[in-house]
């Protein structure tokens, strides 16, 4: 209220950039649920591993976070492939609750093992482009949030032509409307789910390597990007892509303006309390179809 | 519930008296203390997770309530620790009424109604984090004041008692409620909710009536743990540790019954002292292990391995 324009216009542009990659981070999750219908408690923990795999990446071999993008989403891709396949597919046996649990037990073992090897100390990135800023008029962007923002948009419209022109997208389609239909024309309904979350955790990776630049690293990060993803993919409708995108892009610059407003620490419960209001008045999203 | 069927709980609260007499290592008693302040977290989950089905991943807001209400009574406001700790559980309680009646009015259940709970635990984390009475992030210390009248005993044997004895009512509580008519409506909503609605239960009665409850339970853990540790910040009493363990321990000692909670807490508090025991203070280990047994109890369900074993002895096969 007492702020000038530009300071608002600022947080606004700020909050836009954030939350394209919040964007990102809830497509993996909105994906996944979408086709396997669980909600992949484990997506916070998978990010925190990612971002640790860029920092090792460019600790151990030199290699800049947007170098690392590909081949990190590749290992990411077969990771969460292996984790489908081998751990949450055998061990939910198809229940909804266990599914919850043992992705709950994924992400504790994930976390934890991340405190065991790097310590709790909150680490950052030092890159030459880190603070690099651009200016846009009266308003100041950080280059490396600004490159998030366009690979998001990139990653998004690939996804688009991934789930549309192609027989895997097809076929993930298929058992996300009817698995049993899906089964009967001869899909194989283990490798899609497997596929579809690796494709989850390859996002994820890429988001990490967009992060690392501008963001810190610690064995928690993770949970502060869960449940803001939980957030944007229920306001955006569980399992809707867009919805995910435009739901990141509104949490990102509800995140901004209410830190600017309330401080830091007050300012995270603007999302909480979206989350909560959501789920309880509008338990479908804003932008999502009914089921 | 017959004299019988509270035998166990009786010889549970004989074998914590006898260990308080001959234990006299502060280490031993002091995990036994926490085991049982756990246990009671535990039992709470459990009445309404183990029971009625209805998984919260929260349960630290109901641990905290119940913490910081007594703690602030008796810091900021004077009040006598008996009364401090009676309004904390009943704070407690009514926060659980009041999200089971957002919540389960909203018709919220399985996964959604797990991260719905969530966010309420960190709504409270960081408003206890941000406010002036709670202490803010320095917390709040309850000053030191010796003496059974102020539920402030010197040795930590007299609380393993006190812990008995409350995880021992909180145990008659939920035998009392296995046995009573809610007891089998909420299993029926657990088992199978429309068919429960089909056949007359009020879902939403039965359910408000199962998170209050719970919710006492686990708020009676969280101002046993200001007493004891006579210190509390937002991390501690709203953190999302308590909601994991008070989770962790009944599904793997087994969720659903009376002793379920008990069992889980002390194979995970054993666990994690023995980890530290072996391989010393690396942080986060006996929380790996904890991750593994998790998807271990449900890739292999053990409540099920007595029933195929007695099937077994029946010479009945498998069922």
């Amino acid at each position: 209220m007492g702020y000038p324009p530009e300071i608002l216009l600022e947080a606004v542009a700020n909050g836009l950039l954030m939350g394209a990659v919040y964007g990102l981070v809830a497509l993996g999750l909105t994906l996944v649920y979408g086709v396997l219908h669980i909600i992949n408690f484990a997506h916070g923990a998978l990010l925190t591993l990612a971002m640790y795999a860029a920092f090792v990446a460019h600790g151990v071999f030199g290699l800049d976070p947007y170098a690392a993008m590909i081949p990190l989403a590749g290992l990411f891709f077969v990771f969460g492939y292996l984790v489908q396949r081998l751990v949450i597919g055998p061990a939910s046996r198809g229940d909804d609750s266990n599914m919850l649990l043992v992705t709950l037990g994924l992400s504790i073992i994930i976390e934890n093992a991340m405190l065991a090897i790097f310590r709790s100390d909150t680490m950052t990135l030092r890159l030459p482009y880190t603070m690099s800023m651009v200016e846009l008029g009266d308003v100041l962007l950080s280059v490396p949030r600004l490159i998030g923002f366009g690979v998001t948009l990139l990653l998004a419209a690939l996804l688009f032509v991934l789930m549309t022109r192609t027989d895997t997208g097809r076929a993930i389609r298929a058992v996300a409307k009817e698995r049993t239909g899906a089964a009967l024309v001869g899909i194989d309904v283990a490798h899609i789910y497997a596929v579809t979350f690796g494709i989850g955790t390859a996002c994820l990776a890429i988001a990490a390597c967009l992060l690392l630049p501008s963001f810190y690293v610690s064995p928690r990060v993770g949970n502060a990007f869960v449940l803001v993803a939980f957030t944007i993919v229920v306001l955006g409708g569980m399992g809707s892509v867009t919805g995910a995108l435009l739901g990141g892009l509104f949490i990102g610059v509800v995140e901004s303006l209410s830190g600017l407003y309330f401080g830091d620490s007050l300012g995270q419960i603007g999302i909480f309390l979206i989350f909560i209001l959501v789920l309880l008045l509008r338990p479908t999203g804003l932008f999502g179809a009914r089921a | 519930m017959t004299p019988r069927e509270t035998l166990p709980i009786l010889g549970f609260l004989v074998a914590a008296v006898l260990l308080s007499l001959f234990v006299t290592s502060n280490v031993v008693l002091n995990f036994l203390v926490f085991t049982l302040i756990l246990a009671i977290a535990a039992q709470g989950w459990n009445l309404l997770g183990g029971y009625g089905g209805q998984y919260s991943f929260g349960h630290a807001a109901f641990f905290g309530m119940g913490a910081y209400v007594s703690a602030i009574l008796q810091q900021r406001f004077g009040v006598n620790a008996y009364p401090a700790v009676a309004f904390g559980i009943t704070a407690a309680a009514l926060l659980g009424y009041a999200i089971g009646a957002m919540v389960f009015r909203a018709g919220l259940r399985g996964s959604y109604f797990a991260l719905v709970t969530l966010a309420f635990a960190e709504v409270l984390r960081i408003l206890a984090n941000a406010t002036e009475i709670t202490g803010g992030a320095a917390g709040l210390l309850i000053s030191l004041n010796l003496g059974a009248g102020n539920l402030q005993f010197a040795n930590r044997s007299s609380f393993l008692i006190l812990g008995a004895v409350l995880l021992a009512l909180a145990m008659l509580i939920t035998l009392a409620l296995e046995k009573s008519r809610l007891g089998a409506q909420l299993v029926a909503v657990r088992e199978n909710e429309a068919a429960a609605a089909a056949l007359g239960v009020d879902i939403l009665a039965v359910k408000l009536r199962a998170i209050s409850l719970s919710a006492a339970l686990t708020g009676a853990a969280g101002a046993l743990y200001a007493q004891y540790f006579l210190y509390i910040d937002s991390n501690i009493a709203f953190g999302t540790w308590i909601s994991v363990e008070a989770l962790l321990a009944p599904i793997i000692g087994g969720a659903g019954t009376v002793f379920g909670p008990l069992i889980g807490a002390l194979i995970l508090q054993g666990l994690s002292e023995g980890t530290k025991m072996l391989i010393g203070k690396i942080p986060g280990v006996d929380l790996i292990i904890f991750g593994v047994l998790l998807i271990l109890v449900v890739r292999f369900p053990l409540h099920r391995i007595p029933g195929l074993l007695a099937a077994r002895w029946r010479g009945k096969g498998a069922p």
